[in-house]
């Protein structure tokens, strides 16, 4: 469980997060909003990567602003990017060990093991002894979700995993979207924009935006809701309900 | 992590057989003034191993390696003086007060990358140069600096028993080069090299994956620190008297040339590196030719690389080898092709397709 209270992040005049407040249960909970609503920063700030103004966040009870980064990832925060950046130069078991042997909860005996598990999981069609730059996009992101649940993580975060993806690969990663939880007994995080993905992975989803929470519940409600039609289509100012 | 290929597996070999060539058949063969280039060529590879792994690992440059070799040759030759310890164990004290030294050389690589980094470690290795010069070398003088001004009946910076001879230190300095680059490709292949690899292509990545980025690179900059001072003392005992002017800041700058030149993302680029740097001119120098002439070279070669062979002479060599020896076979094929369709008599003019 995330508890997230009043978080705010300010860069100079802009509040990319404005006073979010919101708790995520359990298994894969959906983030969207409109470009520039605060999503990524909200990662970044998990993260570690951005300071925020004020606000908390525990996770499991434990108070991850007050750790370095590098230990957040070793308490069992992972991410993948929005522009993949698994290592090109290193081969697609190396980047998944990468991450096993950086966090705490992976044992050196089980190494092995666990890697080939997290590569089978993401069902990547290529020998683990491949050198990531020898591999499309697809594969690259798939190497990098690998790297994200390999090692019994506690907190998964997906930023858009299927930005530029054909539909008929949306559908694989959507399928290995869904068994994350149970892999990992982690909670696990998406941002998309494709709210099919969405639909199809997240009981709940969380709307963002201008960085203010605009709605929070089960996914069909949460898309059917007036406020969130209206901060896509972008008519008029968003009420914010509390 | 890597399950071996055929090639990898008969990588060590190879590289032993090497070894065994250059330690065992090379010193009989060649003249007392090769041996010496050759031994040069030895521990100037282990410098420019430093700064292969800094540069092409982790992504970090550096201008004051010929400073941080000065700094390993000073600790090395205090010890033999001041000491009666075996020098194989000088060699590694003087890596690790080195090791000390050359990490804090390298903090400000913590804040710092690129241009800035390069200037910073620069002027560091003019600083080192400046003191260097009023403290000199020890040379078995008395104090702590241990330098004396009178040049008659100085010793020299002593030898292990087993290689006093200069073949016998050639040996000796190869082997104790080729347990470097073993330790090397140990980081390498291992947790450290993972760790590099990352950080050099994207620090958020790395920290996203639990890198602990300070860390690794302070890690980094050690293992370069080390290496340098091992080298440091390896030169000592190869010219046994040490001077200022042996370690010019400027060749620092020809190190990243050559280093750049050999290749940066291969260990072997470090081997190739070292002989650019000390056998090419002796070569130069054989040849009759001006040694201006390496400035030159050094020039195109660099631009070379820079536009056109990012993985320097250590990938380029085996690519255009490969293609050369495509090129032959193809033409060997054609010409058994031709003389089978035509077994008597002269081949065809227009082979049919």
């Amino acid at each position: 469980m995330i508890e997230i209270t009043d978080l705010t992040v300010r860069f100079g005049g802009v509040t990319p997060l404005d006073g979010m407040t919101v708790t995520f249960d359990s298994g894969t909970c959906g983030l969207i909003g409109p470009n520039g609503a605060g999503k990524t920063t909200f990662f970044n700030v998990l993260s570690g990567f951005v300071r925020p103004a004020h606000g908390s966040v525990y996770a499991f009870g434990d108070d991850l602003l007050a750790m370095p980064h590098y230990k957040r990832a070793r308490w069992g925060l992972r991410r993948t990017f929005q522009t993949e950046q698994a290592i090109e130069e290193l081969s697609v078991a190396d980047n998944v060990a990468l991450a096993h042997e950086h966090s705490r909860r992976g044992s050196r005996v089980s190494r092995r093991a666990d890697v080939l598990g997290a590569l089978e999981l993401v069902g990547l069609g290529v020998a683990p002894d491949v050198k990531v730059e020898a591999l499309g996009t697809r594969d690259r992101r798939l190497v990098e979700i690998a790297r994200a649940v390999v090692g019994r993580p506690r907190v998964v975060l997906l930023d858009e995993p299927a930005a530029g993806l054909p539909d008929e690969e949306t559908e694989h990663l959507g399928r290995v979207i869904r068994g994350i939880p149970e892999y990992t007994g982690a909670l696990a995080v998406l941002v998309d924009h494709d709210m099919s993905l969405v639909s199809a992975c997240c009981e709940k989803t969380v709307v963002l935006d201008f960085g203010k929470l605009i709605a929070a519940g089960p996914t069909a409600t949460v898309l059917r809701d007036e406020n969130v039609v209206r901060a896509y289509l972008g008519t008029e100012p968003v009420r914010v309900e509390r | 992590m890597r399950r071996p290929t055929a090639s990898q597996a008969r990588a060590p070999a190879t590289v032993l057989a090497l070894l065994l060539i250059v330690v065992l058949v090379l010193p009989p063969l060649l003249s007392a003034y090769w041996i010496d280039v050759l031994t040069a060529v030895a521990i100037y590879s282990v410098v420019a191993l430093g700064l292969n792994l800094l540069m092409g690992r982790v992504g970090l440059v550096s201008l004051g390696q010929i400073a941080v070799l000065a700094l390993g040759g000073w600790v090395a030759a205090k010890l033999a003086f001041a000491t009666s310890i075996p020098f194989p164990l000088v060699l590694l004290i003087a890596g690790l007060i080195t090791l000390v030294l050359g990490t804090l050389v390298g903090l400000p690589a913590l804040r710092l990358s690129g241009l800035y980094l390069a200037l910073i470690t620069l002027m560091l290795a003019g600083a080192i140069t400046v003191v260097l010069s009023t403290t000199n070398f020890p040379n078995g003088g008395p104090g702590f600096l241990g330098h004396t001004e009178s040049s008659f009946g100085n010793p020299s910076v002593r030898r292990p028993d087993i290689a006093g001879s200069d073949p016998g230190y050639f040996r000796f300095t190869v082997i104790v080069a080729a347990a470097m680059f073993a330790l090397a490709l140990w980081h390498v292949r291992s947790r450290p090299g993972r760790a590099w690899a990352a950080i050099r292509q994207s620090e958020p990545a790395a920290l996203a994956a639990g890198v602990n980025i300070t860390l690794y690179k302070l890690w980094a900059w050690a293992l370069a620190s080390f290496m340098t001072g091992v080298a440091g003392g390896l030169l000592a005992g190869s010219v046994g008297k040490l001077y200022t002017y042996q370690f010019p800041t400027r060749d620092s700058i020809i190190l990243l040339a050559v280093v750049l030149m050999g290749g940066i993302y291969s260990l072997w680029g470090a081997v190739v590196a070292g002989g650019l740097m000390k056998l090419l001119p002796a070569l130069l120098d054989d040849w009759g030719l001006p040694a201006d002439l390496l400035t030159i070279l050094f020039g195109v070669g660099v631009l070379q690389v820079l536009l056109t062979a990012p993985g320097g002479l250590a990938a380029q060599v085996p690519k255009d080898l490969a293609r050369l020896g495509g090129a032959l076979s193809a033409v060997v094929r054609r010409e058994a092709a031709r003389a089978e369709r035509a077994p008597t008599g002269p081949a065809p003019r227009e082979p049919a397709q």
